[in-house]
């Protein structure tokens, strides 16, 4: 029985790779959140400042990788680091869903919802943005 | 907040990034298509995990260490913002803006339905 060559996903180089990145990312998103506590029954700015950021320079990152050639080498090597590992854990979903939650659970429904929407909606924004820069340091 | 716990979050969100990844791989190999639907699922599951282990501190009283190292560390590693927004931006590029909304809408609707779904089990 030969099992064939390992699927990306289960390479341990990539997956030391992701770890090292996720670990870092983990770290800068918990500082964010010390530096910026949510006010009670406020916004939650920490996690939607972690995730715009976030998701502006990943947006920034795949374009920039895409635009070097191959997802290979050297970039795929960076595209695991930085984009999968540090951006993929810096951002956050599930604090995003909860606070949303909790807002509503604490009397501000109206909060919770805005919240939501603007986050989903300005980080589409940000990856866009992120995107577009990566496009224009190109042509210059 | 302990030096343990800074650590404890700061493994787990590693692990909870690998999860992610291999979790994503394995998806992705068996529906492969334009729809993004690896990442929602994460982001489904990590929010009602995030969901259940915030009811069981707010509820039960459980630790908040376990919280900040499980919540913060596992489940902020494991979902992602960053990929899903990206995700979406490449569908309008792809002139799928169907299937980018269908993203953008499904995702905020089904992870904060799967949070008060985690939330609730806290409460049973």
């Amino acid at each position: 029985m030969h099992p064939g060559p390992r699927p990306p996903h289960l390479q341990p180089r990539a997956l030391a790779l992701v770890a090292t990145g996720g670990v870092l990312g983990t770290l800068a998103r918990y500082a964010v959140a010390r530096l910026l506590p949510t006010p009670a029954g406020g916004l939650p700015a920490a996690t939607l400042v972690t995730n715009l950021v976030g998701a502006f320079l990943l947006g920034l990152l795949l374009e920039l990788l895409s635009q070097a050639g191959a997802d290979a080498g050297r970039a795929r090597q960076a595209r695991l680091l930085l984009g999968t590992g540090l951006l993929g854990a810096f951002t956050t979903w599930s604090t995003l869903a909860v606070e949303v939650v909790l807002l509503g659970r604490d009397g501000r429904p109206g909060l919770g919802l805005t919240y939501g929407v603007v986050s989903v909606l300005s980080g589409l924004a940000a990856a866009a943005a992120g995107v577009l820069v990566a496009v224009r340091l190109r042509r210059s | 907040m302990s030096a343990a716990v800074v650590v404890g979050l700061a493994l787990a969100g590693g692990l909870g990034s690998v999860a992610r990844y291999v979790l994503d791989g394995w998806l992705t190999a068996r529906r492969p298509g334009p729809f993004p639907l690896a990442t929602l699922v994460i982001n489904v599951l990590g929010s009602q995990l995030l969901g259940l282990l915030t009811g069981l501190v707010l509820f039960h009283g459980a630790g908040d260490g376990w919280r900040v190292v499980l919540g913060t560390g596992f489940c902020g590693g494991f979902t992602t913002f960053s990929t899903a927004s990206w995700a979406s931006v490449q569908l309008v590029r792809a002139g799928r803006r169907d299937l980018a909304a269908l993203n953008v809408v499904g995702s905020l609707a089904l992870t904060t339905l799967a949070a008060v779904l985690g939330l609730a089990l806290a409460a049973l």
